[in-house]
This record gives C-alpha cells, sequence and structure tokens, in this order.
C-alpha cells in the first residue's frame, strides 16, 4: 500500500529465476517474470520456448524446480491450483474447463457452490441455489456477456459465449490476477473480438490480466506490455505501441536480440 | 428456436422414458384385465425393488462416465455374510446387517481405488471384480444356499395390506432410498460434483475439487446400496443364495439406460432410473400375464437397449 505512488515498482506477480527441468529437457532456465496492477500483459514465445511451463508455475499447476514467485509482495509457494486461487490468482485454460451439459450457473460456482447456512449447509452441504443463481446472473450483467438465461447448458452456447463464461468465472473469483490461456484461439473474428472486450472490461474491474497467445493481432491490440519468452528465458519486455510486430516476431524466433531493438520499444 | 427446441430435449431427456412407460402400462392394460389392478401394481413394485435399489448405485457410477459390471456379485456377497452370520454364527440380525452392507461397501470401494489410483477402466476393473466377488460367494457359502432365516431378518419381506393390494416393507425402504439419493444428487454440492466429473473431470480436478476422494466415495456408496439390495434379497426370497445376482449385473445397467441416463456420464437423473425400472418391472409383469415366453423378455429387453443407447449417443452427437 505504501508503494501506490511508485506502481511502476509494485508488481501484482514478480517471479524470479523460475526452473523447471522435465529429465534432460530444461522447459524455464532461470525465467523472469513481473505483472504490474490493472495491466493487460501478453506473454509470446515460439513453441518450447516455455511459456505454459511459465503460466502453470504462476497458476500452480506445476512446481518449479527453482526460484521464487511473490504475489502482492508475499511470497508463495503454489503446490496446486487451489493454492494459486487462494493467493488471488485465477486461470483460464484454452481448452476451456467447462462441464458441458451443466449449467452456466453451476460452471461458475463449480467447486465454490454457495451452500446454505445453519446446518443444511455444513452437514449436508446444501446448495443455496437461489444465492448462486443471482450472483452469477449478476456476474454476467456485469462484464455484459450476451445470455438468455444462466441456466441454460454451456454446451447451447457458442465458443465466444463459452470462453465468456469461463472468463467470467476466473474475473468473478481474482482477487489480483487473471491469467488467460490462448483465450480467442478456435473462434471467428465476431466473437475474438467481443472476448477481447470482455478482458478490457475485466482491467476496468481493477485486475490485472496475463494472455497467453499466438494471435499476433490480437496481442498488439490488446496488451499493454508484452513479455517475450524464448529458450526457457524472459528475452525481453516490450511496449506494443512502439516495437513492430515484425520485430516482436524477430526477438521470439532469436533473429533478432533485444539489445538490437531501441531503447524506447522496452517496456521494464 | 430449433435450438431452443433442442435444449428442451436434452433437459428433458426423462420425456422419451416416460413416454415408453406409459405407452407400456396402456398397452399391457389392454392386454391384461389384470394388469392395472392394485394387487397387480403393487406386485411389479416388490418384483423390481432389488433391482431398484442396486440400479441407484449403478446410475451414481454410470453418471460418472464409469460403469460397474460386478453390482450383482457384490450383492450376493452382502446377502450371503448377512445370512450366515444370522442362521450359522447366531449374530443379532442388526450386527449381522451392518456387516453384510459394511463388507460390500469396502469391496465396492475397492472398485474405486483400482479405478482412481492405477487408472484402470471401471469396466476392467469391475468385470474383474465380478468374477472374484462370485469366487468369493462360492467359497464362502460353501455353494450351498442358507436356509433357516429368521423372520426378523426378512422382516423387509413381510407384506402388509397397502390400499387393495398387498405392499412390503422392503418397497418403502427402496422408495425411501431413491428419494433420498435424487435429493442428494440434485441439491448437494457432492451431487453436483457427480455430473461434473461425468461432464468433465479434467474441469472438476482444476476447479480445486479432490476427484479420487469423490470417485472412490462414489464407488463406496454404490456399494452401500448394493449391500441394502442384498438384504431385500434375502427378504424377498427368505435365503441367502450363492447363485442369485447374475441376471442383476446386466439388468441394473439396462434400467440406468432405459431411464435416459447417458452412458458417457454427467446427464440424466435417478428419477429417470426409477423410470427404467418400472419399465422393466412392468414388461416383465406385463408380458407373464400375456403368457409370452420369457425368453422374448429377454430379446424385448435387449431390442429396448439398443435404442435407448443409439438415442443417447445421437443426441451427444447432435
Amino acid at each position: 500500500m505504501q508503494a501506490e505512488n511508485s506502481s511502476a515498482q509494485r508488481f501484482v506477480i514478480q517471479a524470479k529465476g523460475l526452473v523447471k527441468r522435465y529429465g534432460g529437457l530444461v522447459a524455464l532456465d532461470g525465467a523472469d517474470f513481473e505483472l504490474r496492477p490493472k495491466e493487460i500483459l501478453a506473454v509470446i514465445g515460439d513453441n518450447g520456448a516455455g511459456k505454459s511451463t511459465l503460466i502453470k508455475s504462476l497458476s500452480g499447476a506445476i512446481i518449479p524446480d527453482e526460484g521464487s514467485i511473490e504475489v502482492d509482495g508475499q511470497l508463495v509457494h503454489l503446490k496446486s491450483p487451489a493454492d494459486a486461487r487462494d493467493a488471488g490468482v485465477e486461470t483460464v485454460y484454452q481448452d476451456l474447463a467447462v462441464a458441458s451439459a451443466m449449467n452456466i450457473a453451476e460452471n461458475i460456482f463449480l467447486g465454490r457452490e454457495i451452500l446454505l447456512p445453519g446446518l443444511r449447509g455444513k452437514f449436508l452441504r446444501m446448495i443455496d441455489s437461489k444465492k448462486m443463481y443471482e450472483q452469477a446472473e449478476g456476474f454476467m450483467e456485469r462484464l455484459k456477456i450476451g445470455i438468455k438465461s444462466i441456466r441454460q447448458a454451456v454446451e447451447t452456447l457458442s465458443g465466444g459465449q463459452r470462453q465468456g463464461v469461463a472468463v467470467a468465472r476466473g474475473a468473478a473469483f481474482a482477487k489480483h490476477v487473471v491469467i488467460l490461456d490462448e483465450p480467442t484461439a478456435a473462434l471467428g473474428v465476431k466473437e475474438g473480438n467481443m472476448v477481447l472486450d470482455l478482458i478490457r472490461k475485466v482491467r476496468s474491474e481493477g485486475l490485472a490480466v496475463v494472455i497467453i497467445s499466438h494471435n499476433m493481432p490480437h496481442v498488439f491490440e490488446i496488451a499493454d506490455r508484452i513479455h517475450i519468452q524464448r529458450l526457457g528465458k524472459r528475452v525481453a519486455l516490450v511496449n506494443p505501441k512502439v516495437i513492430s510486430t515484425s520485430d516482436a516476431v524477430a526477438v521470439m524466433t532469436g533473429a533478432k536480440l533485444a539489445s538490437d531493438l531501441p531503447k524506447e520499444a522496452l517496456a521494464y | 428456436m430449433i435450438n431452443t427446441i433442442k435444449n428442451q430435449l436434452a433437459s428433458h431427456s426423462i420425456l422419451g422414458p416416460f413416454g415408453a412407460l406409459v405407452f407400456a402400462i396402456l398397452f399391457f392394460s389392454t392386454q391384461s384385465p389384470i394388469f392395472l389392478t392394485p394387487h397387480n401394481l403393487s406386485l411389479i413394485l416388490q418384483q423390481v425393488m432389488v433391482l431398484g435399489v442396486l440400479a441407484i448405485g449403478q446410475t451414481l457410477i454410470i453418471l460418472t462416465a464409469g460403469i460397474d459390471l460386478s453390482c450383482g456379485m457384490i450383492m450376493v456377497i452382502g446377502s450371503i455374510v448377512m445370512a450366515k452370520l444370522v442362521a450359522v454364527s447366531g449374530w443379532p440380525v442388526w450386527m449381522a446387517v451392518s456387516c453384510g452392507i459394511v463388507i460390500s461397501s469396502f469391496i465396492a470401494m475397492g472398485n474405486g481405488l483400482l479405478v482412481t489410483k492405477i487408472k484402470l477402466p471401471p469396466f476392467i476393473v469391475t468385470l474383474g471384480m465380478s468374477n472374484i466377488a462370485f469366487a468369493m460367494n462360492q467359497l464362502y457359502s460353501e455353494a450351498q444356499t442358507v436356509t433357516n432365516l429368521p423372520s426378523n431378518l426378512t422382516f423387509l419381506g413381510e407384506r402388509i395390506n397397502f390400499f387393495d393390494g398387498y405392499i412390503n416393507y422392503g418397497v418403502f425402504l427402496f422408495l425411501f432410498l431413491f428419494l433420498l439419493m435424487g435429493f442428494a444428487l440434485k441439491y448437494t454440492a457432492p451431487g453436483r460434483h457427480i455430473y461434473a466429473i461425468g461432464n468433465n473431470i479434467e474441469a472438476v480436478r482444476l476447479a480445486g475439487i479432490n476427484t479420487t476422494r469423490l470417485l472412490v466415495g462414489v464407488y463406496t456408496v454404490a456399494g452401500f446400496f448394493y449391500g441394502v439390495a442384498g438384504w431385500l434379497a434375502i427378504s424377498r426370497s427368505g435365503v441367502g443364495d450363492p447363485q442369485a445376482g447374475q441376471t442383476e449385473n446386466l439388468d441394473s445397467i439396462t434400467a440406468v439406460v432405459l431411464g435416459g441416463v447417458s452412458l458417457f456420464g454427467g446427464r440424466g437423473s435417478l428419477f429417470g432410473t426409477f423410470i427404467g425400472i418400472l419399465i422393466i418391472g412392468c414388461m416383465r409383469n406385463g408380458l407373464i400375464l400375456m403368457g409370452v415366453p420369457s425368453v422374448m423378455q429377454i430379446l424385448i429387453t435387449g431390442v429396448l437397449v439398443i435404442l435407448a443407447v443409439t438415442i443417447d449417443s445421437s443426441r451427444r452427437q447432435s
């Protein structure tokens, strides 16, 4: 809190020197990661650059062998996705972790159902459906995801709407950060734009957003900063307003070094 | 518009089974004047109560996208344990019944542990367990039917007057267990998680739910129902029969499928299974009243199962 006015120094997530080895393969080789409050940070990198390993380390899905992670200034040891969520980091996975025959509200509250007060909730684990549906309705309205009914089965929704539900779920419970893995993959132009709008709304709610994407136009449209991952390390942190797409891709593939870029393109 | 209709149909998967039940009742009542009498209808309930309680456990497992081919055999272990402990060892009834139910639950829990910890397919695990349980039955009972059961062990089979017919206490237990479990599936968090597991187990894991514990729990609770079914079986027949349970293994799956519960998991309801149980009961009873040979009943049941699975899988693909 004391660092309110020097927000450039304050990070919602700060990871230092993350290392993850799978046998002889080094997926993360001393990777750093910094996320500022209320920013949209895109993570890009070639296949095998270690971006999913990096993101999984931050979301508790894997445990790095070395390195430290701080969330909101607190050193954390994330041993499971539940730990990450408790620390205020929500992740929306690429394969859309939804139960398709279940309705929107049930999906939003999966594993976090609101239970009835008193003994019925505590011992019988009975769900307070009324409260749950009301709150789910509220989330969807706030994020303006156009759906007819909160009781609709997720399988009846379009791909974009489904992604909307998954993002709403993350945003509803995140205290600090929502991580989105390829949120616009497999979506049409219109639906992709809808999801981008949704991401901006999530940010305007005061959350920081990390998006992993291969879609360069989307990355350049939405990101405040771009983290470029290569060979298990962060090789550059760049400003999309200054750097060109081709330069970003060049750094990503190793055709250019970060030191070749003009100073103003960097965004540390 | 078409989507709305599809949604309605998908969410009301009970309509098909319900229609089939109504059709069966109407058809048999035109074929036999006895069919629709209170006496006959209460008889149908008595005839399906054992299968019904088994099918509760089977439904729970199928909802998680599993299957249990050992339920009938586990039921028989429960019933032989109860019968022998009372008739041979002279245990008090409540202790023998509890012991039978606990043993059934433990064996079923073994299924759950193999499925979750060693990650074997439920089909194979329960097929193996079915054989193991059958052999255990034969060894423990020395392949002898246990007779001379005291009436306080089999009181669930006692008949009482009910409107114009007779009904036994077991039917009330069967109906009560259906209501209880139906309620739990619909209104409690673990109940919803069972559905979610059948839909997308990875999503449930990522949502921070301990899927291993939940699945082992489901198999164990199913075993509890198999044990209760074993108690109903000895109450109804009056003996502990080690040869029983062989047709019930598959019949319980038939009931679940006829009730519109998806074999792929995550869809359907216990009320559907209840309808499925009634369809089987009405068909057996009605066909007997019509004098149709029992081999035809088996044939018709087979056709219905294939039809039900076809509907289920085409609904999934659309």
